[in-house]
């Protein structure tokens, strides 16, 4: 059984291409399971054609305590017998959404979720690591290769790099390991040379180019993958070939993040970032329309 | 205070110096130069403390300390009985805390008093959505199952403050809605390096929730007082009430043993704040001080010596009429301690003790210890600060250890080699002394005995420290170490 954890900045797609690769994992034989690591419980929505599905955490509330719940409580099955499981946790402003992740998580260990048969088992984490509970699934014993969703945007970058950098810090003391980025086209100038510049200083790969199709909406307002959706469309192959890559891939480094400088360097080289000019730095836009 | 510096027969700087780096010997390099600066030979004339204190305790010793929800769950506020206290968070805070000071409270409980214990009993679900919504609920439970309650107080554990519950919202809201005080108090254990921030932060929850909200229903008068930071152990509250009040005084509240927030609430129009414990309750006295103008003193009910300078220096603060009765007291009980003295003193005389308590006891009792003729050689405070060394170092002999936050190995190097006949100290202490065949006395709780305070505390006193001493059990201990 292979674990793997997506990360990357918030809003980037990684529900979306979790649920298209997996759902291409699934139609190459594979025996999956996805894990949802986000209170907004949307990660696996495509896959079960549902709105929500009942998480694991819904369910300790409605109940009680964790020791009332069983697997089959929480776990449904959707397109190509891809198993689903939901953390869940509370909305935003209360209580700890990392601690559902990790109450979750022992759950399903413990209760023996993790079925020999399994040939991966996804986790699909919220965008910011901002606490210990959204890297339990990169703790010792689980997910033991990553791949950071990202694209050509400034901010995606940073967020990868900051990525790395955490998984740099477990990586010292457990097994987990960069396996590579998979760009999510947004159809930036040179996308696809940066991102490889990217991977190459990290010490790792651009594992697959995901072009932007508008495929991708059409499917998801029938709360389907393109996989399913439209098997034969040019994006399912995308999708397939990702699935097929990770499959294959051998490539698991721990990564060298970048410094803060070297990163803007980059992105200077490629023309996202003009050089710092230090007389603009703090200066308003009435007082610099004045002078 | 003595006037002239105390001798010990023995005991010099450099005996006492020696001593100390032995014990530091056992530490690596780092620890070593951390603990240096809070142990150190007493020099009862120096200006500022000579030990360092308040200080994250060194990680790996094995340290006597409470944390900030202990200072102030099982401190500040558990001893107010009119009120329901909510330990918030999971159980065993709140269990362990449970009156395991003996803070003795008098009223009927679930009436009068609610000496009982309540928690929010967090599990998973609470931590991961937030115990805001069980709190409330939980609160109007508590109005509804203790209508006589005069209000509430919310002390947050651990998780309350990672989470981020807001207690202080729900508190303001419910307050209103239960028209009883519900008062918040951010009390998460973590905070600071000890319970010592514990009293501080409830003090100013006293400032900022209870001061000045209710009036006393008894006229005013020129003898009304109130008893700070006596917390009623073993019933010490009782007998220094009865003391002041055959000196003509008023206690009109006492904090907080056996206390009424009704009366704590009103304590702004007393005429003078007598402190006991002046590590956790001196920021009261002196908000009091600066917003109503109240004084304060520090005073000392330990043994027949300090009761008697106290009882004089009360007076001072007051008329003829007091200090008339002062001596009528003094002059009433004399003969009374001389015969409790004459009793216990032939047995205990040149008896050595050595103390390690919370952030007073040590130095208010060596003058008891020393009226029944014993001399204290160790004295150390698991939580005090600078302040509180420099009342102590002119109570205790010259050159006598002084240990700041002490390791029970430093505690243990130093009974081994000054081989006092008695040591008293916390629960955790108790059974490292006794299986090494010395006297222990229990004195955070008064070892299930007390009270201690007072003329009436002297006799129970003494009376326990020649038990102690004089127990022909430890003769029959051999220590195997």
């Amino acid at each position: 059984m292979r674990q793997i954890a997506i990360y990357g900045k918030g809003g980037i797609g990684k529900s979306t291409t979790t649920q298209n690769t997996v759902a291409g994992l699934a139609s190459l034989g594979k025996k999956v399971m996805i894990v949802g690591c986000d209170p907004k419980a949307d990660s696996t929505r495509l896959i079960l054609h549902a709105k929500a599905q009942a998480t694991v955490m819904d369910l300790v509330r409605e109940r009680g305590t964790v020791e009332d719940l069983e697997v089959s409580d929480v776990m449904k099955v959707g397109y190509g017998d891809v198993k689903c499981v939901e953390s869940g946790g509370p909305e935003p402003g209360v209580g700890c959404a990392g601690r559902g992740v990790i109450t979750a998580i022992n759950f399903l260990e413990e209760n023996g979720a993790y079925t020999p048969e399994l040939d991966f088992v996804f986790y699909d984490v919220l965008g910011d690591v901002v606490c210990g509970g959204f890297a339990m699934p990169i703790r010792e014993n689980k997910a033991e290769e990553i791949y950071i969703v990202c694209s050509g945007e400034m901010m995606a970058m940073y967020a990868a790099n900051n990525i790395a950098k955490g998984i740099l810090k477990y990586a010292t003391s457990g097994r987990v390991r960069l396996a590579g980025l998979i760009c999510n086209s947004r159809n930036t100038d040179r996308e696809a040379d940066l991102i490889e510049a990217l991977a190459k200083r990290l010490g790792t790969q651009m594992i697959h180019f995901v072009p932007r199709d508008n495929e991708v909406q059409r499917a998801e307002l029938r709360r389907m993958t393109v996989i399913e959706y439209a098997p034969e469309h040019k994006q399912a192959e995308e999708y397939r070939t990702l699935a097929r890559k990770i499959t294959e891939n051998k490539l698991l480094v721990i990564p060298k993040p970048l410094e803060m400088e070297e990163l803007e360097e980059l992105l200077m080289e490629f023309g996202i970032m003009a050089p710092d000019d230090e007389t603009k730095v703090g200066v308003a836009a009435s007082a610099s329309a004045a002078a | 205070m003595s006037d002239a510096a105390k001798k010990v027969d023995g005991i010099t700087r450099e005996s006492t110096q020696k001593m100390i780096d032995e014990a530091l010997e056992a530490y690596p390099e780092k620890g070593r130069k951390k603990r240096a600066p809070h142990l150190a030979p007493n020099d009862p004339e120096a200006a500022a403390s000579c030990v360092k204190s308040n200080r994250k305790t060194v990680p790996g010793v094995m340290s006597a300390r409470g944390c900030a929800y202990a200072g102030a769950k099982g401190v500040v506020w558990g001893p107010i009985r009119d009120m329901v206290h909510v330990s918030h968070g999971p159980v065993g805070c709140g269990w362990y805390s449970w009156g395991t000071r003996r803070n003795l409270m008098t009223g009927k409980n679930g009436v009068s008093q609610f000496g009982m214990q309540f928690t929010s009993d967090f599990q998973e679900k609470d931590i991961v959505y937030g115990g805001d919504k069980k709190l409330a609920v939980l609160l109007k439970e508590a109005k509804e199952l203790f209508p006589l309650a005069k209000g509430i107080s919310v002390l947050s554990e651990c998780p309350v403050g990672l989470i981020g519950d807001d207690i202080n919202a729900v508190a303001k809201k419910m307050t209103k809605e239960l028209d009883i005080p519900v008062i918040p108090c951010n009390c998460e254990g973590f905070r600071g390096v000890s319970q010592s921030l514990g009293h501080h932060i409830s003090n100013d929850t006293i400032r900022d929730y209870i001061i000045e909200t209710r009036e006393f229903v008894e006229p005013e008068t020129p003898y009304d007082i109130a008893l700070i930071g006596d917390y009623n152990i073993g019933g010490d509250v009782w007998s220094a009430k009865d003391l002041l009040a055959e000196i003509g005084l008023n206690v009109k509240a006492t904090w907080t043993g056996d206390g009424e927030m009704e009366r704590i609430a009103a304590t702004h129009r007393v005429k003078l704040n007598l402190i006991h414990c002046y590590r956790s309750m001196n920021y009261m006295c002196r908000v009091m001080e600066e917003k109503y103008g109240i004084p304060w003193v520090e005073f000392n009910f330990f043994g027949p010596t300090n009761i008697k300078k106290s009882l004089r220096m009360i007076a001072e603060r007051f008329d003829d009429r007091i200090k008339d009765n002062v001596e009528k007291v003094i002059a009433k009980y004399d003969p009374i301690m001389q015969k409790v003295v004459d009793e216990y003193r032939p047995r205990l005389e040149g008896k050595k003790v050595m103390l390690y308590v919370g952030g007073l006891r040590p130095r208010h009792t060596v003058g008891a210890y020393e009226d029944l003729g014993m001399v204290v050689v160790g004295a150390g405070y698991e939580f005090a600060h600078g302040d509180d060394y420099e009342r102590t170092m002119p109570e205790m002999p010259e050159a006598t250890v002084i240990y700041d936050d002490a390791s029970e190995h430093e505690l243990e190097h130093f009974v081994k080699e000054l081989q006092p006949d008695l040591v008293g100290s916390g629960i955790k202490e108790k059974y490292l002394f006794q299986k090494m065949g010395l006297p222990f006395r229990q004195m955070h709780s008064w070892d299930y005995s007390g009270p201690y305070h007072a003329y009436q505390g002297f006799p129970v006193f003494a009376r326990d420290i020649d038990m102690a001493v004089n127990s022909p059990t430890w003769k029959l201990v051999k220590s195997p170490f």
